[in-house]
């Protein structure tokens, strides 16, 4: 037998079927129930957004990458990802032209300026969220009633209770999604199908979710025992805002989040902790976002904090 | 009897369940390949010092007789499969250990055996005696390891447990859970002897859940044994420990982990802690060379993959080079695109089919271009997968990044050295990142500072 014909390679020489293009789309499967809400309850607003967000994010990373002379890798699904995750917190009414601007800072700025994905720190739909909350606050805090989409309203569900102690809360229509808010911040059921689809899958780990998801109940809970006027239940906290698309979507992208158990644990907990101070004592509705950067920043750190034991030790 | 499904199972933290791929080979009986007329036998084929020939070319040699031999105590004999006449002494592929001085003798086919001195009732002999017949035998750590069984046997300190590996958790392989079948009770001969060299009161042996008939033959023999001895012949009882069937149950530390809870400590063995373990094959080696007076010249190998016509397994002389025994075995269905020896984990690809197979050789895997599956290296997603599964507490993404961007001083917190080569990380990555070469060089890059 002719030996040119053998490979030769160093074991393990069996793998996985596990890839990245596939975890990311299970993240995409998971995030099709949300989308189909959106799309319900802000109609062709909702249909226009997203499609442009993933289309512009595509465009620019393998615009981007060629340019940059990387290795053009949009089949690797993450920009996809991105842009839907983008969409999905974005208001219903954002002009086109911001939505892609916004696409621009998450693939260019947020992932690409770090060296592409693995090694961005920050979640590139919540950088790019953040820096148009601060480039175009008009447009960022315009919310439309779902399904009667003219109506601009000014408040969501966090704004109401937290501006003017309206606690009176339909928690039906809160979990239903029939609230004003991002695209993908209304419907607390659609994002729980999709949760409990990556859970099974494996593709999140649950420590971070439950860590975060746990800890906004807790402070909540306590803080609506003591003073009840002021302060909406554990389970408002949960359902309203986006809470759970950041607890099951945004903190749990791997490339942003702690590698190490522990890590992942002070994580979920800490964007927890973040959110509810924002929530309670800031000057803004809303924490989330804020908070799952801050955790963001410091990844690095948390990791190099929570190594596990060394073995035998 | 067990109730398997329900039993607890010993384990140990992280690792993967691999598809078996046992199924080609667990039900062939082990058959014997007739020595070929060419023997290409490499002269060192354990872990430690280099031997050195006892024969030169045109000698005579008679089967069983010992042909290359080194005076340091690390190491262990290798003895002629055959009898015939040596040909040359020249370096030749070795399929572990890379190009090694072999000696290459031509088989008469008559096997003329050296005297071999059968024994009745070796465990009379003295600890010191059995321990120079093992020695003498040339028995080395079967299960892949080679290392010389004579120095683990022989340690200062006071033993009191000892595991027999059974566990033989690489895909595909059988040779194990067949000789477990097949030599129930040489093994258990072979552990009674170990046991009485060791003075040891533990013994279990462990075997993972997916080989229930192993189980239930050991169980057999060793309930059989207990009633024909009492405990006053000094047998003690051999505990059975089922163990979930998960990558690498195998390794020293993932057994005594997975069994008694306990953590060998960084840069400490297993003999540290007054624990020894030994694989089913070695005990094998060890009842030969004590009760039928046989050196260690062949073994049961697996021959197996989709490539082959007859997979099985066979008992293989060593220095039969492989493309002799695809030979015995059918020949080949489909032309082998890798040939691994070992397992598809921790096995190492080879070049060719010019290839002696030694003693560390468990099985022979030969893999169609079907079989393989080819991936592409992307960049690490930090998705922890290898965090997860590594059974040493490691975190190999960080140890990767580390040496990819030349971070050598991070590298110490990092403890690249105590990594067991297992490449559970390396498997379950998700972004086919070669992590286990990553901490190779990291572990090459500590090793030069010291
Ligand atoms: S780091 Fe080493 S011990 Fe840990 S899983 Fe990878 S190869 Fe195995
Ligand atoms: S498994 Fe691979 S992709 Fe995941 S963290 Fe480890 S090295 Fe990175």
């Amino acid at each position: 037998m002719k030996e040119e014909n053998l490979y030769i390679s160093p074991g393990p020489h069996i793998f996985s079927k596990e890839s990245t293009p596939g975890l990311m789309k299970d993240v995409i499967i998971a995030l099709v129930p949300a989308i189909f809400a959106s799309i319900y309850f802000f109609k062709v607003k909702a249909f226009i957004l997203l499609l442009v967000s993933i289309v512009s994010c595509v465009v620019f990373e393998a615009a981007i990458q060629f340019l940059m002379k990387r290795k053009i890798a949009i089949s690797d699904c993450s920009a996809i990802v991105t842009g839907i995750l983008f969409a999905m917190v974005m208001p219903p009414s954002l002009p086109i032209w911001v939505c892609i601007l916004g696409c621009f800072v998450a693939i260019g700025l947020a992932k690409q300026l770090f060296g592409g994905l693995g090694f961005n720190i920050f979640n590139p739909a919540l950088l790019a969220r953040a820096f148009l909350a601060a480039a175009f606050p008009t447009f960022m805090t315009r919310w439309n009633h779902p399904l009667s989409l003219d109506a601009v309203t000014g408040a969501t569900p966090l704004g109401l209770v937290k501006f003017s102690h309206n606690l009176d809360i339909n928690y039906r229509d809160l979990f239903i999604g029939n609230v004003s808010g991002s695209l993908g911040e209304t419907s607390a059921l659609a994002l729980v199908i999709g949760g409990l689809y990556l859970l099974i899958k494996k593709a999140i780990d649950w420590r971070i979710p439950l860590g975060y998801i746990g800890t906004v109940f807790i402070i909540s809970f306590l803080t609506n025992l003591i003073s009840p006027d002021i302060y909406a239940g554990g389970l408002f906290h949960i359902l309203a805002g986006g809470l759970l698309i950041g607890a099951i979507f945004m903190a749990t992208d791997p490339v942003t989040s702690p590698v190490t158990k522990t890590g992942r644990w002070v994580f979920g907990i800490g964007c927890g902790a973040v959110t509810m101070v924002i929530r309670l004592w800031s000057g803004l509705p809303e924490g989330v976002m804020y908070a799952i950067l801050l955790m963001n920043a410091l990844m690095p750190l948390l990791n190099r904090m929570t190594r596990p034991r060394r073995y035998g030790t | 009897m067990y109730n398997i499904d329900t039993m607890s199972k010993g384990t140990f933290n992280g690792g993967v369940f691999l598809s078996e791929r046992k199924e080609y080979t667990v039900d062939k009986k082990t058959k014997a390949i007739p020595a070929p007329r060419e023997i290409i036998l490499p002269l060192s084929q354990h872990i430690g010092s280099p031997n050195e020939p006892l024969v030169k070319p045109g000698d005579n040699v008679k089967l069983g007789q010992r042909i290359g031999e080194s005076k340091s105590p690390v190491s262990a004999p290798v003895h002629s499969p055959v009898s015939g006449r040596v040909k040359s002494i020249q370096d030749f592929s070795n399929p572990i250990y890379r190009k090694t001085p072999a000696v290459v003798i031509e088989n008469d086919g008559n096997d003329e055996s050296v005297e071999l001195v059968k024994r009745e009732n070796p465990e009379e002999l003295s600890k010191q005696e059995l321990i120079r017949i093992i020695r003498d035998a040339g028995v080395v750590g079967l299960g892949g390891a080679t290392f010389p069984t004579h120095i683990k046997l022989n340690v200062p300190g006071k033993i009191d447990t000892l595991i027999i590996n059974g566990a033989e958790c690489e895909p595909y392989l059988t040779c194990d859970h067949r000789l477990m079948i097949e030599k129930t009770n040489e093994i258990l001969n072979g552990i009674y002897l170990l046991a009485r060299i060791l003075e040891v009161s533990n013994i279990f042996l462990a075997i993972e859940d997916n080989k229930l008939s192993a189980i239930f033959a050991m169980e057999k023999a060793i309930r059989e044994r207990i009633k024909k001895f009492s405990r006053s012949k000094g047998h003690m009882p051999v505990q059975i420990v089922v163990l979930k069937a998960k990558y690498p149950q195998g390794g020293e530390n993932q057994l005594i982990k997975a069994i008694l809870k306990k953590e060998v400590l960084p840069g400490k063995f297993p003999t540290d802690m007054g624990i020894v373990v030994q694989n089913v094959g070695t005990c094998f080696a060890i009842y030969q060379a004590a009760y039928e007076g046989k050196p260690l010249i062949e073994r049961c190998v697996t021959f197996t993959g989709g490539c082959l016509k007859e997979p099985g397994n066979f008992i293989v002389r060593f220095g039969t080079l492989l493309k002799d025994a695809i030979e015995f075995c059918g020949g080949f269905r489909e032309r082998p695109a890798k040939i691994i020896i070992g397992g598809p984990m921790m096995g190492i690809a080879q070049y060719s089919l010019d290839i002696p197979t030694v003693k560390g050789v468990t099985g022979v895997i030969f893999l169609s271009k079907r079989e393989l599956k080819f991936f592409e290296e992307s960049t690490c997603i930090r998705c922890a997968r290898c965090v997860d599964v590594c059974p040493v507490n490691l975190v190999p993404t960080e140890i990767m990044r580390m040496v990819k961007y030349s971070r050598w001083h991070y590298l110490d917190k990092l403890h690249p050295g105590d990594c067991i080569e297992c490449g559970a990380c390396a498997y379950a990555c998700a972004s086919k990142v070669p992590l286990v070469q990553y901490i190779k060089l990291a572990k090459l890059k500590e090793a030069k500072k010291k």
